[in-house]
């Protein structure tokens, strides 16, 4: 397990398994993977998983097919619950949490195969994503007390703001079923924006896009990151956009961790080629 | 500031609540200069029942997206702990309004510990269990209210069960088991139950456009992904099947005090089913639609298809089963979509995270 030091009169622990140590070190982690795995009846999906991720660091999760990235994802958002090992979120366990608390704790999710409440409009998608931010009762909302007009405006202007990153204000009153793929896509990040995180987990948030939309979720990527000084951890199989803003990448076969380190590393790692290329590659 | 733009759902809900303000004023003068026939006008208060009864089951089918095959159990439970009450307050409260408003609360009220009840264990599993649960509740209810006897004497209220000889000498039987409530006084009027819609109205509108009903269609829409922004699954499908099923006992209590006799017979799988036939071909989620096809195929087989009206179930099975057939329908979805733009639905699939 971790070590612990003291940094401002409080007891914080050092990352242990961090992908680049030398810049992680005295900063606490956000989120703190220790041996996690887990299995589908035989198989072992995912195996001795130790990560880390910095305050406002970008990482990527990459590898083949069918390596555990996504389930890596299941995991940290308790769809499924670990076999072994913990999660440590700003230093606070989540074992027998469930997904509706891992969310209030600070993680928000994107999905590979989109999931946007397609029949309701792309405005109160976001609004859904401020559902725990923006809070009135039900009682309220039937009787339309004071409370329920000053709250959703303030939401429908938060709403606005988040949709502004990716100039989609234009767009709010479309059925969110209706959109282009990127703006589908760019809708989901913005709904997971809106619940306020402190880790962003983004499922291969550039599959489907053609190469000039790519460079500019890059560049909203990072704004994100500046702006609302979140972690970011994505998957991606486009290696260009993985090399070009991930500070730490770590390489993902059969549920195994084969690497860590800086895109530089990885790039020369004959294991990571192998694992891409096969044997050959390697030669 | 400029003028204030107003949303569709926003429009689409005054659309309804005038249609029904509009047809309240219609009947209502048609029945004072006596243009209406007394077939017509005994029709009046079951209609408004059937209303609510479909626009609260459409809250749970279309809002919420859970299929319930018990809604008239809800009714039942409304209608004789409402009429109960109204009966057993008659001395007492003078006031036919009062008394009405009391049974209709009372209905309400029971209805809403039923919903919880069926809803608590029910709506934490994933799938069509409320269905298979919903339709044994509908049956459990008919059977308990045929065997239930309450009477009141002398020394107040008395409740048997499967044993009718509950009274002193000189009680009255209020419900009398498989006889159910006779003798009951028409208190319900057109007006209460034009009243009692709007009120339903307002609140599914209201809770549609608010947090809880975005939680509750986001959770329709897509149950992993409203997970993952933090929205209390359970909590939610409880809180519209509850005021769902609350909405069903008022419409239960405003059936049965505009009767002269309820039985539990009145309230079976049919009646269901017939609440369902209103909602899907009104439309999933479109109050409007469930208003006026419940007024429509609750009045024509009443009127002018009388000599049809054996074959209701028969023909009401025919029709479900065409309008299934053709919304799902990929063709006929592709031109109704080219026709009315924003009109195509498309399926989601759940099992890949």
């Amino acid at each position: 397990m971790s070590d612990f030091k003291f940094e401002k009169g409080k007891m914080v622990p050092v990352p242990s398994h961090s992908i680049i140590p030398e810049r992680d070190i005295g900063k606490t982690p956000v989120l703190e993977c220790n041996h996690l795995g887990i299995d589908f009846g035989g198989l072992r999906a995912v195996d001795d998983f130790n990560f880390t991720i910095g305050k406002t660091e970008i990482a990527g999760l990459i590898g083949p097919n069918g390596a555990g990235k996504t389930t890596v994802f299941n995991l940290l958002t308790k769809v499924y619950t670990p076999t072994r090992g913990t999660i440590l979120l700003n230093g606070i366990d989540t074992s027998g949490k469930n997904t509706v608390q891992i969310n209030k704790m600070g993680i928000a999710r994107t999905f590979q195969n989109i999931r946007l409440f397609t029949n309701l409009t792309v405005e109160d998608n976001v609004k859904i994503g401020l559902h725990n931010s923006k809070k009135y009762s039900t009682i309220e909302g039937i009787l339309r007390l004071p409370s329920y007009w000053k709250t959703e405006k303030a939401a429908h202007e938060r709403a606005m703001e988040l949709l502004s990153i990716f100039n989609m204000e234009h767009l709010a009153s479309w059925r969110a079923g209706n959109l282009p793929y990127g703006a589908q896509r760019k809708l989901e990040i913005v709904r997971a924006l809106a619940t306020d995180p402190c880790l962003l987990l983004l499922d291969e948030p550039a599959a489907g896009m053609n190469p000039a939309e790519t460079a500019e979720l890059m560049e909203n990527i990072v704004k994100i990151r500046d702006t609302f000084q979140i972690a970011v951890l994505l998957i991606e199989h486009d290696m260009k956009l993985v090399m070009g803003i991930c500070e730490g990448i770590c390489v993902l076969n059969f549920g195994q961790v084969i690497a860590k380190g800086t895109a530089d590393d990885i790039r020369h790692n004959p294991t990571v080629i192998e694992a891409y290329l096969g044997k050959r590659g390697a030669e | 500031m400029g003028k204030r733009k107003i949303s569709k759902n926003t429009r689409q809900s005054f659309i309804t609540y005038g249609v029904v303000i509009a047809a309240y004023i219609l009947l209502t003068v048609l029945a004072s200069t006596g243009a209406l026939s007394s077939t017509f006008k005994g029709l009046l208060v079951p209609v408004c029942a059937y209303i609510i009864a479909a626009i609260s089951l459409n809250l749970t089918v279309g809002v919420l997206g859970e299929l319930s095959l018990g809604h008239a159990g809800f009714m039942s439970v409304g209608a004789f702990s409402g009429a109960t009450v109204a009966i057993a307050l008659k001395d007492s409260v003078p006031s036919e309004w009062v008394r009405l408003l009391i049974a209709v609360i009372v209905g309400a009220f029971f209805a809403a510990i039923f919903g919880f009840i069926v809803g608590i264990p029910v709506l934490r599993l994933r799938g069509d269990y409320l269905a298979i649960v919903t339709l044994a509740f509908g049956e459990i209810i008919k059977t308990i209210v045929t065997n239930l006897y309450i009477g009141k004497d002398a020394s107040g209220m008395h409740i048997g069960f499967l044993d009718g000889d509950i009274l002193e000498r000189g009680g009255k039987m209020i419900l009398n088991g498989p006889n159910g409530i006779s003798g009951i006084t028409k208190i319900s009027t057109f007006t209460s139950g034009f009243i009692i819609i709007m009120i339903c109205l307002i609140i599914i509108f209201n809770l549609v456009n608010s947090r809880s009903g975005r939680a509750i269609m986001a959770l329709r829409d897509n149950r992993i992904a409203a997970e993952s922004v933090g929205i209390n699954i359970t909590k939610y499908k409880l809180m519209a099947f509850v005021i769902s099923a609350s909405m069903a006992g008022a419409a239960g209590a405003l059936y049965a005090l505009g009767q002269n006799t309820v039985t539990a017979n009145k309230f079976d799988f049919n009646t269901s089913i017939l609440i369902l036939v209103f909602v899907v071909l009104g439309g999933l989620g479109n109050m409007l639609g469930s208003v006026i096809s419940a007024t429509v195929l609750y009045v024509l087989p009443e009127t002018w298809l009388r000599q049809f009206s054996d074959y209701r179930m028969l023909i009401y099975a025919v029709v479900l089963i065409a309008v299934m057939l053709v919304t799902n329908n990929s063709k006929i979805r592709a031109l109704v979509s080219r026709l009315i733009p924003g009109k195509n639905k498309d399926k989601e699939d759940e099992k890949n995270v």
